[in-house]
């Protein structure tokens, strides 16, 4: 039987890894892979913490959290694919349209 | 009441379906709605007058305007013998123009907007004549004058003609001061402003005097300075007279209807209207007596050597509103409203007579359409103008059995019965009489007498304007020659002054007496000074047309000084106009670069510069803002654990 502290371990590596790629890396589909990181690493502790409270409330909102997910990675790869067709880049260093 | 509710709603009705939809869907239409309109508002009128003939004046409120504690105003009419005569004169001759203006107005591109100002200006005018209290009346007063610049300034891609829109309406705005600052005073004295209660009450307060700036003043002769003030300014009298020949840059109806046939003698039914308050004040009298008089002679000089044709009758209606003045003045109340009355009918004749000889020569591409000394000769081409342009000019003039006779006859009869000041005023207007026959047999003789002074060119396409032209011309033709009927002198018809008797009830009647033979001897001196007016015309433009250029020459400063109309609007510009530029120039100007525009531009630019240190933090790079969002959700959730 694995305790919850592993899965809890585990769920704060995957968000930080998941931050880290966020605010570090350039490319934008890897931002949004770290996005989807972070997200799953939130999913992953609820799952946990629902077994072990041994209350299915957990379980129902990691439903909800991948259909936002989907949703989120649908609207944002439109938006990069939309972007990328104007200015062929997907570096987000070279998007700076809004500096001020 | 419905019906006297609708005499002023229809125009008004006409004018927001022609100033709605006019633009994009009536068009050249418009006039399917005004006519009509202003055709039923005439019909209703007449309908108006028989009540009144038969004995029901109306007297009613309509509806609760203004209510402010003891202050309560309605809008509501009076039709008495008075207004009753004003509704049929505004209708019927509003009627004939509007059908005039459907041939003179045709292809304008303003057309719509042309009846939509024409069918507002009649439903303020039948407001100002209907209204039964002070504030009606100055409602309609007010709009009458924006009416008159709206259609001054109708072409108002002319500099001139915006020009002369803006100077009407400022100098009414002198006039109007003063009739706004009588209207309150009325109120402040009396309590109220509804008509019938202010004439009640005017007895209670004779003698009365007030403190103006340490002299006592009497309340009634200040009240009827006041208002007159608003006559002098409305019916172009000396000194406020300088707009009216400017206004002749509107189109002609415009000039016929709003500045000679009604709303210029809005000023006269106004004092007539007020005759009890201005009958207790001699020195009012006086004043409008004098005014008048003076303005009488002097507008008729002025016209004796203007050029334009529009001009000539535009000081011949300054100086017919001087004689209805001097009427009004002597105390001939309705000596004066029958000459407004008779006044109207040759007057527009005489204005629309003139656009149709405009309107002829500008279709015959003519440019100086407006210039009598390049026409003449019109006789052969204009028969039907030429005829009733000779019958609106012995009307005015003062031949015997036309209108003018009766209605001037009448006025200069009751000037020579008020004592040395009335002979004295006589005497202006027989004069005046005798000037105004001569400029206006000048015009004629100009206009359609003698050989066409433009091209030949030009004289070929010359002809006979439409009917929808003529017709109403003869209408007014018809009113020219026979309006005057109903006031014949007793002299000659035992109870021939039928208007005089009708209007008595509220005009009263004139105290004066003289003889038979003095009564003659005044309409054999008018007789005469017609017939000399006309004789010197003849023999200057007729038989001896080197006549005028020789006396020209030989009396060049007079001429020069009649020519520019006495340098009034040379004065005014001096001593008025330009010291109010240049001090708004110095000094406003000087508090609007430095005050206002700092104000104006500082707040901008002090927010400007904020703007530009904080826009730095906007530096357009994606791990920035993550990075400022990872550090606020971190701090959020610091904050909620450790300062729970």
């Amino acid at each position: 039987m694995v305790p919850l502290s592993w899965y809890i371990v585990l769920s704060a590596v995957m968000f930080s890894i998941g931050v880290f790629g966020f605010l570090a890396r350039r490319n934008l589909l890897i931002i949004f892979i770290s996005i989807e990181l972070m997200l799953n690493s939130v999913n992953i502790s609820l799952v946990a913490f629902s077994h072990y409270l041994q209350s299915m409330r957990g379980q129902i909102l990691v439903f909800f959290v991948i259909t936002v997910a989907a949703a989120e990675a649908a609207i944002g790869l439109a938006i990069l694919i939309a972007y990328y067709k104007n200015n062929p880049t997907i570096k987000v260093d070279e998007i700076n349209l809004l500096k001020g | 009441m419905l019906k006297y509710t609708l005499i002023p709603l229809l125009p008004f009705i006409s004018f927001l379906i022609n100033i709605l939809f006019g633009r994009n869907y009536i068009k050249d239409k418009a006039h399917w709605i005004a006519v009509p309109a202003v055709a039923g508002s005439f019909i209703l009128a007449v309908s108006a007058f028989f009540d009144v003939l038969g004995g029901h004046d109306v007297n009613v409120n309509i509806y609760s305007w203004i209510v402010s504690g003891d202050f309560n105003v309605s809008v509501g009419f009076l039709i008495d013998q008075l207004s009753a005569i004003m509704l049929i004169v505004v209708t019927s001759i509003s009627t004939l123009i509007f059908i005039y203006s459907i041939g003179y107005m045709h292809g304008d591109p303003g057309y719509y907007r042309f009846f939509a100002y024409l069918s507002l200006f009649v439903f303020s005018m039948l407001m100002l004549v209907m209204g039964n209290n002070f504030l009606v009346m100055y409602f309609g007063w007010e709009a009458v004058g924006l009416c008159s610049y709206f259609l001054i300034g109708f072409w108002f891609h002319k500099k001139s003609a915006s020009d002369a829109g803006k100077k009407a309406f400022i100098v009414n705005r002198f006039g109007d001061f003063g009739f706004g600052l009588g209207v309150i005073l009325i109120y402040l004295t009396f309590g109220s402003l509804e008509f019938m209660q202010v004439f009640d009450k005017a007895g209670s307060i004779a003698g009365q005097t007030i403190n103006i700036l340490g002299n006592d003043v009497n309340l009634i002769t200040l009240i009827c300075l006041l208002l007159f003030c608003g006559a002098v300014g409305k019916s172009a009298q000396l000194p406020l007279h300088v707009w009216l020949p400017d206004a002749m840059e509107g189109p002609t109806p415009v000039s016929a209807l709003i500045h000679a046939a009604t709303m210029v003698t809005a000023g006269v039914f106004m004092v007539a209207r007020c005759n009890p308050l201005f009958s207790m004040s001699p020195v009012a009298m006086n004043t409008v007596a004098i005014t008048g008089g003076l303005t009488a002679i002097f507008a008729a000089t002025i016209a004796l050597v203007q050029n334009d044709i529009k001009r000539v009758i535009a000081y011949s209606t300054v100086s017919q509103l001087g004689y209805m003045f001097l009427a009004l003045g002597v105390g001939a109340y309705s000596a004066g409203i029958f000459h407004l009355y008779t006044h109207a009918y040759f007057k527009a004749l005489l204005f629309l007579g003139s656009g149709s000889v405009i309107h002829a020569l500008h279709h015959a591409g003519h440019h100086d359409e407006q210039n009598m000394q390049k026409m003449g000769g019109l006789k052969k081409y204009m028969p039907i103008t030429y005829k009733v342009f000779i019958l609106a000019t012995l009307s005015i003039t003062g031949i015997p059995f036309f209108s003018g006779f009766f209605s001037k006859d009448e006025i200069l009869w009751r000037a020579y019965q008020g004592g040395d000041l009335g002979k004295f005023l006589w005497l202006l207007a027989a004069l005046a009489a005798l000037l105004t026959a001569f400029y206006s047999w000048r015009l004629i003789f100009l206009t359609f007498h003698g050989t066409f002074r433009g091209s030949h060119e030009h004289e070929h396409h010359i002809h006979e304007s439409p009917p929808v032209i003529t017709v109403p011309l003869m209408f007014l033709a018809f009113g020219a020659v026979f309006a005057g009927y109903v006031g014949i002198p007793p002299i000659f018809l035992e109870h021939g002054d039928r208007i005089g008797e009708f209007l008595a009830p509220v005009l009263g009647h004139p105290a004066g007496h003289g003889t038979h033979a003095e009564e003659i001897f005044v309409i054999l001196v008018s007789i005469a000074v017609a017939v000399l007016g006309w004789m010197v015309a003849y023999n200057m433009y007729i038989k001896n047309t080197g006549l005028p250029q020789k006396l020209q020459d030989r009396f060049a400063p007079v001429h020069k000084l009649l020519f520019n109309k006495y340098y009034i609007d040379e004065l005014y510009s001096k001593t008025l106009v330009q010291p109010m530029l240049k001090a708004s120039d110095k000094i406003i100007l000087g508090f609007d670069t430095y005050i206002i525009e700092g104000i104006v531009n500082g707040v901008p630019n002090l927010i400007g510069a904020f703007g530009r240190k904080f826009r730095e933090v906007q530096t357009g790079m994606l791990s920035n803002y993550a990075l400022v969002m990872a550090i606020g959700a971190v701090c959020i959730v610091g904050i909620w654990v450790f300062l729970k």
